[in-house]
Formats: C-alpha cells, sequence, structure tokens
C-alpha cells in the first residue's frame, strides 16, 4: 500500500459505497455481510414502496448509465398497480461504452450490493421479478454474479418465501457483443431473444416493456448503491457533491494519465484533483495534457484549458457541451494524434450502428470514411464544414441516441481542435506536388 | 453495422451433447413458459462453447428446440458479433480491443504481435490454431491496452507479454488470466488510493443500524 502524507481525494473511506471495488476482500455474502450489505434491509422494505421512492427521490441520485435522469423519479412513473401484467425490473448490465468499466467492478467484487438494490428496487416497483443483463463479453462476471445470487438464494434473502416476505427472483441474461444493447428498449428487445434493434418511444418501458409489461431499466450502479443510500440515510448521499449533481460516483479514469484506475469519489470532484490524487497525474505532468473526453466516448472532448478548475459533474459538463456520461475519463496527453483517437470511434459507431434508421447507418459510415481521409490531411479544408453538417443531420433524426453518440464526439474535434484538421491538410498537400484540389466527399 | 454471413462450408448436421442440453434446459427455465425464445442468446453461445463456432445445421437445431421460425435464430446469429460464423483457431480465440481508450495505450502494438506471430486478423492461422481479431471495446478501459482470449480478459499487456502469451496456449498451456503488470485489478499501480481504513473490513457494519428517516408509526404520530 502506497504511503500517503496527506489525505487523497474528497471522499473518505468511511464515505465510500463500493467497499471491496478492487476485489481485496471477499467478494460472496459472508464479505458483503460483513461490510454492511444486507444489514437491516428487511427493515427497509418494511418502511414501504413510497417511502423507498421518496428516499430515493431526495437522496438526489442520477441515472449511472449516461443519462443522469433521476431514478427515484423513473421508479415512480411504474403503474401504481399492478393488473394483469407483471412488473419487471431490468438491469442495464451491458456496460460497452468505450472508456466505461465500473459495473463490472461491481459485479465481480461487490455482487451483493447489485442483488440487494435489486430487491429493494422490485420491491418499490412491485416486480417480483428481474433480469440482469450482461454484455456477453462478461464471462467471468456473470459466472461471479451467478454465483453470488445462488447464494443470496441459499440463504434465503431472494427467492419464494424468503426472509424479506417479497417473492423476488433474479435471473443473469447476457448479450453477445452488441454496443446497442445499451440503450434500454434494444436491450429489452435482445432479451426476448432477437436482435437488438431500439423501440419507437412511447410506449416507454414503464408502460410496455419487457414482454409487453411495466418494465423499468436501470444501470448496474443505480441499483448497487441503493441500499447503502437507505441504510445511510438520503441525506448522507445528497451531502457530496454540487447541488442537483449528488453522492458519490465511480469514475473509471483511461488514457494517458501515470496510473489508470477506477476510483468512488465524491461527485463534483475537480478533474485536476480526480486525476493528480489517484491517477498520479497526466503522464509528462499537468503542462501535458490535451484533452479529455469526460464521460464515456459519446461526450464531446474538451481541452486542456477548461480543465484546470473543472468540477466533474452532470451540469458542469453540460455548460462546456461536453457531458459526465457514465464518469469514463479518457485523458488525451499532447503525443495524442486527437484526428485519429476520434476517427476511431467512429469507426466504432460505425461498427455498432444496428441500421434500423438510415440516418445512423448510412451517416456513420460516411462519417468514418470522410474521418480517415481527414487523419491523412487527404480532404478540402471545405470538407470540415461539410462533415460538421453532416453530422447535424444524424443528430436528432434516428431512433435512439446513437446516431447523436456518432455525431458529437466529431463535433467536438471541430470544435475544438479545427486548426489541428486545417494544418493536416495544409501537410498534406504541402507534401503533394499537384493537389487537384476538391476531391469527392466519401467516396 | 458489420455484414456478417454464415460459412461456405457447413457441417452435415448438429447435435446437441447431454451437457449442453442440460445447460440449454437451465437457460430456457429463466424465462416464462410462453417466451422461450429469449433463452436464444445463451443457447446460441453454449453451442459455439461446444463446436467453437455457428453452423448452419446447429442454427436450425436452435430453431426448434426453441419454437422460432430458422430466420428469427439466422438474424440473431448474425447480428451479434460474439457469434462465430466460421471455425476458429483450437487453442485460442484472441481479440484484441481496438477502440480509443486501448490505441491510447498501444493496443496498435498487440496486434503487430498478432499479425506476426498468427497471421492475417480474422483469419484461421495456417496450423489451425489460433484466430484473432480487432474488437469493439471490452469495458476494461482501465487495463488497457488489453485482450480477451477465448472467455477471458488478458490485461495491461505489453507485446512481449501477449507474446508469451500465444506461445503458451501453443504448447498447451492456459496463462493467467487478469493484469500483467503487477496490479490486481483496476486499483492504480503501486497500490490503492483509497479503501485503507480498516475499520471497513473490521465487521461493525454489521451490527444492529437504525435506518435515517424511518417513518414514525401511525400510533404514536
Amino acid at each position: 500500500m502506497r504511503k500517503m502524507a496527506k489525505t487523497l481525494g474528497i471522499l473518505e473511506d468511511k464515505d465510500r459505497i463500493f467497499t471491496n471495488l478492487y476485489g481485496f476482500q471477499d467478494w460472496g455474502l459472508e464479505g458483503a455481510k460483513q461490510r454492511g450489505c444486507w444489514n437491516a434491509t428487511k427493515d427497509i422494505l418494511s418502511y414501504g414502496r413510497e417511502w423507498i421512492i421518496t428516499n430515493v427521490k431526495n437522496s438526489g441520485l442520477r441515472g449511472r448509465g449516461g443519462a443522469g435522469f433521476s431514478t427515484g423519479l423513473k421508479w415512480s412513473f411504474m403503474p401504481k398497480e399492478v393488473k394483469e401484467r407483471p412488473h419487471y425490473l431490468v438491469v442495464n448490465a451491458d456496460e460497452s461504452e468505450p472508456g466505461t468499466c465500473k459495473d463490472r467492478e461491481i459485479m465481480r467484487h461487490d455482487p451483493h450490493l447489485l442483488i440487494e438494490g435489486c430487491l429493494i428496487a422490485s420491491f418499490a416497483m412491485q416486480a417480483h421479478a428481474c433480469y440482469i443483463y450482461l454484455r456477453g463479453e462478461y464471462v467471468f462476471e456473470r459466472e461471479r454474479l451467478e454465483a453470488a445470487v445462488k447464494q443470496a438464494y441459499e440463504a434465503g434473502l431472494i427467492g419464494k418465501n424468503n426472509v424479506h416476505g417479497w417473492d423476488f427472483d433474479v435471473y443473469v441474461h447476457h448479450g453477445a457483443g452488441a454496443y446497442i444493447c445499451g440503450e434500454e428498449t434494444a436491450l429489452l428487445e435482445s432479451l426476448e431473444g432477437k436482435k437488438g434493434q431500439p423501440r419507437l418511444k412511447p410506449p416507454f418501458p414503464a408502460g410496455a416493456g419487457l414482454y409487453g409489461c411495466p418494465t423499468t431499466v436501470n444501470n448496474v450502479e443505480s441499483i448497487a448503491v441503493v441500499g447503502t443510500i437507505l441504510r445511510r440515510g438520503a441525506e448522507w448521499f445528497a451531502g457530496f457533491g454540487a447541488p442537483n449533481n449528488t453522492g458519490t460516483k465511480l469514475f473509471c479514469i483511461s488514457g494517458h494519465v501515470e496510473r489508470p484506475c477506477n476510483v468512488e469519489e465524491a461527485m463534483s470532484i475537480p478533474f485536476r484533483q480526480l486525476i493528480e490524487d489517484h491517477c498520479g497525474g497526466i503522464r509528462g505532468g499537468w503542462g501535458n495534457l490535451k484533452a479529455v473526453i469526460p464521460g464515456g466516448s459519446s461526450v464531446p472532448m474538451i481541452p486542456a484549458e477548461q480543465c484546470e478548475n473543472l468540477p466533474m459533474d452532470f451540469d458542469s459538463l453540460r455548460a462546456l457541451r461536453s457531458g459526465l456520461g457514465t464518469a469514463a475519463v479518457i485523458v488525451m496527453d499532447k503525443s495524442t494524434d486527437l484526428i485519429r483517437a476520434i476517427a476511431r470511434l467512429s469507426y466504432f459507431y460505425k461498427h455498432e450502428s444496428c441500421g434500423q434508421c438510415t440516418p445512423c447507418r448510412e451517416g456513420t459510415g460516411w462519417m468514418w470514411r470522410v474521418m480517415e481521409r481527414m487523419v491523412k490531411g487527404d480532404a478540402d479544408p471545405s470538407e470540415i464544414d461539410m462533415l460538421l453538417e453532416v453530422t447535424t443531420q444524424v443528430e436528432g433524426h434516428t431512433i435512439c441516441a446513437l446516431g447523436d453518440a456518432a455525431a458529437w464526439p466529431i463535433q467536438g474535434l471541430i470544435r475544438h481542435f479545427r486548426h489541428e484538421i486545417e494544418d493536416r491538410i495544409t501537410l498534406y498537400r504541402s507534401r503533394k506536388s499537384n493537389v487537384a484540389g476538391h476531391s469527392i466527399a466519401a467516396e | 453495422m458489420s455484414v456478417r454471413r454464415l460459412a461456405k462450408e457447413q457441417p452435415e448436421s448438429f447435435t446437441f451433447k447431454p451437457e449442453t442440453l442440460e445447460k440449454a434446459n437451465w437457460w430456457i427455465a429463466k424465462y416464462p413458459d410462453n417466451r422461450r425464445q429469449s433463452a436464444v442468446i445463451p443457447i446460441l453461445w453454449l453451442v459455439q462453447k461446444q463446436e467453437g463456432w455457428v453452423s448452419e445445421p446447429a442454427i436450425s437445431a436452435i430453431a426448434k428446440m426453441l419454437g422460432m421460425a430458422q430466420i428469427r435464430v439466422y438474424e440473431v446469429a448474425t447480428f451479434y458479433t460474439m457469434f462465430m460464423l466460421e471455425p476458429v483457431g483450437s487453442a485460442a480465440l484472441i481479440q484484441v480491443c481496438g477502440t480509443t481508450p486501448c490505441m491510447l495505450r498501444g493496443s496498435d502494438k498487440l496486434m503487430e504481435v498478432c499479425k506476426s506471430k498468427i497471421g492475417a486478423k480474422d483469419k484461421l492461422s495456417a496450423d489451425g490454431k489460433f484466430t484473432w481479431q480487432e474488437v469493439e471495446c471490452l469495458g476494461a478501459c482501465t487495463n488497457a491496452p488489453m485482450a480477451q482470449i477465448n472467455d477471458y480478459f488478458y490485461e495491461d499487456l505489453t507485446p512481449e507479454n501477449l507474446a508469451q502469451i500465444i506461445d503458451d496456449f501453443a504448447a498447451g498451456k492456459s496463462p493467467k488470466v487478469g493484469p500483467y503488470n503487477g496490479r490486481h485489478t483496476s486499483e492504480p499501480i503501486g497500490g490503492a488510493t483509497t479503501l485503507l481504513d480498516p475499520k471497513l473490513y473490521d465487521g461493525s457494519a454489521t451490527k444492529p443500524i437504525k435506518i435515517p428517516n424511518a417513518p414514525v408509526p401511525e400510533a404514536n404520530a
């Protein structure tokens, strides 16, 4: 363990929810109980559904899957009475947003926090069954989670006639390599045994979701924090972070830092403190920072000069026309070819488009091909604006947000580093003795 | 989108092994009785475990098992990119993550190793032992660069590590999974900066607690 001269970060250990984040402790039921999981869960349920939803609302918890919508409010959209169709909770564990690797740690190291959260959330929404949908690549995580679910059944914590008095089944399900299944309605399609193509909304899942039944889809982290929030109190959770951006949050820091890592911190921690306290700083020092993608690949990058006093939360990043997303912080130092970094993301979105909507199916491929030419500089300067225009044609014109997600990284690049693209084009042309001017975009 | 087609050469038939069948039934039992189709992805996965890849006769057999039109299984098998539609290496299927977070940490060099030791990507090696692919973000970005080999993640790789891992698989060994730079999982290398307070683990969290904001019983209200 590292010797520390001062306390690092903002959050103190006593206020961390994921106390086995790195798997140094026992992931199993006994270990989880030692760390406070499953403590007083029955009391929590005994206070009733309204109490749970009100307290989750009061905690200020915003969905941890990227969109940042109030979790308690989302739960309140479920029908108040169960009619002929059963209610379902579906947990989105299809963690696929590039840069993001936090739910993985919850499932393999703190799986009981997730299972307990599933019980509480399902009770609050009157669901007797919950499906946890893992991405197919998470084989180890699925095996671990299945083992933890088995423990919970054997201990009578879940299942029929369990100690909590709410019949409740948890089923682990998995996908097979499709980013789009992280979109909630595509996930439901996939869970029904179809290809994962998003549904038109309305109807929203709370009205007609899994098998046409009222369903709420929540991210793993959103569900796994609920037990601790209710045990410690909504005010405790709301005490961290800026107003409207409350709580603790798992950050995944990758890219050009000295020590990439996952860490749970207080929401709104300044970017620089997050990086310097937990990641050993930017590779080559703070001055070597070039740009950051602060919330997973879908959010626009921000340049180094905006990072100095930047609180890492939903509203602060939104104000910079970016977003907190999944809090997957991708750091890029001055050695980075930003055009190539974004072109690779364009390839990702082209690869992952489900093909249902034309603007996305055609647009992602078009944008990628133009980006590849921009990497070389083999383009006309006027094509930068054409590319920007096409991103706005894709954005907002598709059923789901994958089209937007493909557009935003390119918009972020052009917004802040247009000069680099122009320089690349100039350099490319200066090396050609005879460039015949305008080439046709995306042949 | 990625264009995916079934292999030109297909086996004559497909039969579920008893253990595959047993697991398939375990999956089917997870869903409501009239929703057997929900098990199609897990069962395609089991078939791939059994055969190494997904063939057309297997698709027909799954359709029959789940009461689905064959085309519905076909479209699932071709939509999801983890299903291998032709035979892959018998020793290892190596899937190197090439998306930006891994790219920033040197995934290009890992792919060069694969190319020089195995051959062209997406092609079965000459000796039939290996297939390697470049895949999209595998969700272990703080441990970049990394690769999924068969079922598990090999993380924090250098070209030298990966070359050794490939040699080990070729020799019939099972190299260890997880990070290759000495750390445990995704803590900062050199030691965690958090979760160091021994009080977190002394059992004090098991003591009976009073839930804050508990409603006041109506009798006292």
